[in-house]
């Protein structure tokens, strides 16, 4: 192995542009004769627009043009759609309501885009769409999700009956319920899982550019998939058939899922700039207009309740879930609180009998969707939860009740779709265990409580399914498009390589990792190698980077293409050397007949390729090959996170004194990018549990949309934290690898909590667990 | 409108804005210094952080007017062509960004956390002191090691300097 190949810390070739201020975000793109764009915004949760006078603002300074969503469904752009499609439990497809990228007759939340303006700053933008005369009937509008499925409630879409997206179950009903009849012990829970704003960083950012000449587009956009984002922009929206789109998703400056998504303002700039006839349209979000048009994530509230039998081994576990969708469906909402969530509720054990059902409704509300995780930490905190709150209850500890029933034989096929392929639970629990010195926590208890301190400590063995996932798997539950990756390496003439990948890095790290690959195979300094991504110009295609998967298929659609360049290097390499083909290696930048001193070098056999001098008969010149990569089954990162924390009874600030996360990731490409994913997640999903909230209040205000009220976790509310690894080879890909991206937000909110509660001493605590929600649970006992 | 002038990243510059004119927006679109971001309208996640005169301001707090006279040190001119600062080393070497959107901001920061505290920075304070700036990445882990590290080598170099 080189010190660049597989395995190895290599630092980062992308970070040279980031810390001398030369990363190229999208806002920082500039074009001549660009204009800007400002949304008018609804006010209101819920209304009719009785009327839209632009007539004053259209003759204020610098405007081009003020349109509104008439105009935009005249000119046949089509409705923002849901890419997966749910059935309910009655065969009848779920209730997806009409949603334009500018209102036409009602709006449903506060955000809800009524019209754009555009015009030649971004001042002129702002003041002219202020200046816009919206005339609203107020309705009555429903915010909480338990609220929107009652008799009488506001209605939001004609097509869904009592606000109700889809009403699905998954696994066997009438056996759990047998189970449960015979159960020594059942545990029953309530469960809310608390509304995010996924809250990446650089705010999201449209840039449209139209050459009236060739009546083409191209869009810079802040994308995690642009191949998708074109394909539904040309096939659904209309914007313009695919030949004629190109989009360009730069430097991203991170998306956590919330990039994921096609949103109206990239629609409306394209549109917009071809109906004003300028030659660009430029619009960035405010940080307050991301906390009301970003997809929100969670946002469920579950009963559930576990059965045991007598010597504490699980016999069934029902859930009734209803999750808030907000006012539209977005792009995958529906899947996740379906087939990203309930297929997970078995967690590490083995259990026969699984029921769920799930009800996902409108609400007047930001339209929720996938954020770090999706569908599978909000499983997490359900089984995690239960399983401590059930140890509690049977007075067993709480890292032997989960052993009595870990999943030990592999493959192991829940009854919740998911087969398990492979991984041991019990190594991470211990690994955890002793690196949190699990033992020894009730003398640090009794240390704290010397100073008047209340000390709780609380695990989670999560597991999760990601790299998702195989194409023909996900057709056959709903899913609209496929879930492989493509990759195209091309070795230039000197022996250089271009890896264009359809991947999408936005911190990930990919310039890097993606290399190695290249590294490893055959012996080539990073330097030599360049990886290209985020541009549908330049890569064929690609599904793009969410659900941890750009190492499990994407790195495997760059090693299949790799194999085939390896293959035909080595069919050159023999005809040049008159050797046979079994016989060359291709090692530290030379290729040579094994076991002989005849070699050539890499670059040789690569200008070989292209000068077609001496060729094996037959061949076609150059070296470049291509490949479709299509997972065969999900992976399964699984782990054990241990928190400890200290709580003031006084104030009901929690500190957290310790997070240990022990993860199995399969093979790992680059540690040191590992452990930064992990410390991320695991600080996105602290951030849950502690502080972070998106409040509505009854009328659908959001009272939390800054970063003055909704409280992201700073570097003082965190701990330093203690990441491990143990091993379990992936079965189902070449690399051997899981996904690491998402585990650590997935993990760790039930072990927060379960450590808090353990420190107070009751169960009766939700997320967040703010200063307040703790100070007065400590109050309030049990 | 009114005219201004200062000195950003060593040279005198020049010209007429619009008295409501932020600085980072002075920066940024009048002076294509897109290194400094903003990622907020709250003052809030410090992605905008310049040197203003030697200290750490979010440039999103003050208007270009105010600067005028004034010299400004953006990420892009924190080291001499070719040549990384210790700090921006620091952060490279620990794996201290991802996305890289917060990462100018925390780099500035971060040199002024030194200029002012010195170079022997233990976490606690390093993490109050971050107070102003959100990551969304990294946790924060690895930015708290660069920046302790980044602190060791400028202390270095400031002993270097002073003999």
């Amino acid at each position: 192995m080189g010190i660049e190949g597989i395995g190895a810390r290599v630092l980062r070739k992308e970070d040279k542009r980031f810390i001398t201020g030369q990363g190229r975000y999208t806002d920082d793109h500039k074009v001549a004769g660009m204009h800007y764009a400002a949304f008018v915004r609804s006010p209101h949760a819920h209304a009719k627009i009785k009327k839209i006078n632009s007539k004053s603002a259209s003759q204020m300074s610098g405007v081009v043009g003020i349109f509104d969503g008439k105009q935009l469904t005249g000119d046949g752009i089509g409705n923002i759609i849901c890419g997966w499609m749910i059935h309910s439990k009655d065969g009848s497809p779920m209730n997806m309501g009409a949603w334009s990228a500018l209102a036409t007759e009602y709006v449903r939340y506060v955000g809800d885009a009524v019209a754009v303006v555009i015009a030649e700053s971004l001042a002129e933008a702002k003041a002219a769409a202020e200046a816009v005369d919206v005339d609203y009937k107020v309705l009555k509008s429903v915010i909480k999700a338990e609220d929107a499925i009652k008799d009488g409630a506001p209605q939001l879409h004609p097509e869904a009956k009592n606000n109700t997206i889809y009403d699905w179950e998954i696994g066997d009903e009438a056996g759990v319920d047998a189970a449960f009849a015979k159960a020594a012990n059942i545990v029953e829970m309530d469960i809310e899982n608390n509304r995010l704003v996924p809250n990446a960083m650089e705010p999201r950012s449209a840039l449209a550019e139209y050459d009236a000449a060739e009546d083409h587009f191209t869009l810079h956009t802040t994308s995690q998939n642009p191949h998708v984002a074109r394909l539904v922009l040309s096939a659904f929206y209309q914007v313009a058939p695919e030949n004629k789109l190109r989009v360009i998703a730069p430097d991203v400056g991170g998306g956590f899922g919330s990039k994921i998504y096609i949103y109206p303002e990239e629609i409306v700039c394209l549109w917009a700039a071809k109906r004003a006839r300028v030659k660009a349209v430029k619009w960035t979000s405010d940080r307050s207009e991301a906390f009301i048009t970003d997809a929100h994530g969670r946002d469920h509230v579950s009963k559930a309740k576990m059965a045991f039998d007598a010597n504490n081994k699980i016999l069934g576990f029902k859930v009734d879930t209803i999750a808030n969708l907000g006012a539209y469906m977005s792009l995958f909402s529906s899947s996740v609180p379906t087939y990203l969530y309930a297929t997970l509720l078995s967690g590490q054990y083995n259990i026969e009998n699984i029921h769920c059902n799930v009800r996902t409704v409108y609400t007047n509300t930001v339209p929720v969707d996938a954020y770090r995780g999706a569908g599978r930490p909000e499983a997490t905190y359900l089984v995690e939860r239960m399983m401590e709150t059930a140890a509690r209850q049977l007075g067993v500890d709480p890292a032997e009740l989960r052993r009595t029933n870990f999943v030990r034989e592999f493959p192991h096929q829940t009854p919740v779709i998911m087969c398990y392929d492979a991984g041991d639970y019990e190594a991470s629990l211990s690994a955890a265990m002793e690196a949190a010195d699990y033992a020894n926590f009730e003398k640090r208890r009794k240390k704290s409580a010397r100073k008047g301190m209340l000390r709780g400590i609380g695990m989670s063995c999560y597991i999760e399914a990601c790299g998702i996932a195989p194409s023909a798997a996900v057709g056959s539950l709903g899913a609209g498009v496929g879930l492989w990756e493509s990759a195209e390496v091309r070795v230039n003439p000197v022996g250089t390589v271009e890896v264009l990948t359809g991947s999408h890095s936005h911190g990930q790290g990919h310039e890097t990792t993606f290399g190695q690959l290249v590294s490893d195979r055959f012996g080539l300094p990073s330097e030599n190698i360049q990886i290209v991504h985020g541009d549908t110009d330049k890569v064929q295609f690609g599904m793009g980077t969410y659900g941890s998967r750009s190492g499990a298929v994407g790195m495997s659609a760059i090693e299949k293409a790799l194999d085939k360049v390896e293959a035909k290097a080595k069919k050159i390499a023999a005809h040049m050397l008159e050797a046979s083909e079994g016989d060359i290696e291709i090692k530290d930048g030379e290729v040579s007949v094994k076991g002989t001193d005849k070699k050539l070098l890499w670059h040789e056999v690569c200008l070989g390729a292209y000068t077609g001098h001496n060729l094996p008969e037959g061949m076609e010149p150059g070296l470049k090959e291509g490949a479709f990569y299509d997972p065969t089954n999900f992976t399964f990162p699984a782990g054990c996170y241990i928190c400890e924390v200290e709580v003031d009874p006084d104030t009901g600030t929690t500190t957290i004194e310790k997070f240990v996360a022990a993860d199995d990731f399969g093979k790992i490409i680059n540690p040191m990018i590992v452990e930064g994913q992990v410390h991320g997640g695991v600080a996105q999903g602290i951030g849950q549990a502690l502080m972070e909230h998106a409040v509505y209040d009854d009328e659908g205000q959001l009272l939390s949309a800054s970063y003055m009220d909704y409280t992201m976790p700073r570097a003082d509310d965190l701990p330093s934290f203690n990441v491990s690894t143990t091993e379990t080879a992936c079965p189902g890909n070449p690399l051997g690898i899981k996904g690491c991206g998402e585990a650590g937000a997935i993990g760790s909110p039930p072990a927060v909590i379960n450590a808090i509660t353990n420190a107070i001493g009751h169960n009766n605590l939700s997320m967040p667990a703010s200063p307040h929600n703790v100070w007065a649970a400590v109050q309030a006992g049990e | 409108m009114a005219k201004i002038e200062m000195t950003v990243n060593g040279r005198v510059t020049s010209a007429n804005v619009e008295d409501r004119t932020l600085l980072v927006d002075y920066l940024r679109e009048e002076k294509n210094l897109t290194g400094t971001h903003v990622g907020c309208d709250t003052s809030q996640c410090g992605s905008c952080v310049v040197h203003v005169d030697g200290k750490a301001v979010k440039s999103c707090t003050m208007l270009a007017a105010q600067a005028a006279g004034s010299e400004i040190r953006t990420i892009e001119g924190l080291a001499g062509d070719d040549q990384l600062h210790p700090m921006q080393e620091a952060f490279r070497n620990n794996h201290g960004l991802q996305c890289g959107f917060c990462t100018p901001g925390m780099i500035m920061t971060a040199v002024d956390m030194v200029n002012r505290l010195g170079p022997k920075l233990d976490e606690k304070t390093i993490r109050a002191e971050l107070e102003g700036n959100i990551c969304r990445c990294t946790g924060y882990h690895n930015i708290v090691k660069s920046i302790a590290a980044g602190a060791k080598a400028m202390g270095k170099g400031m002993k270097k300097a002073a003999e």
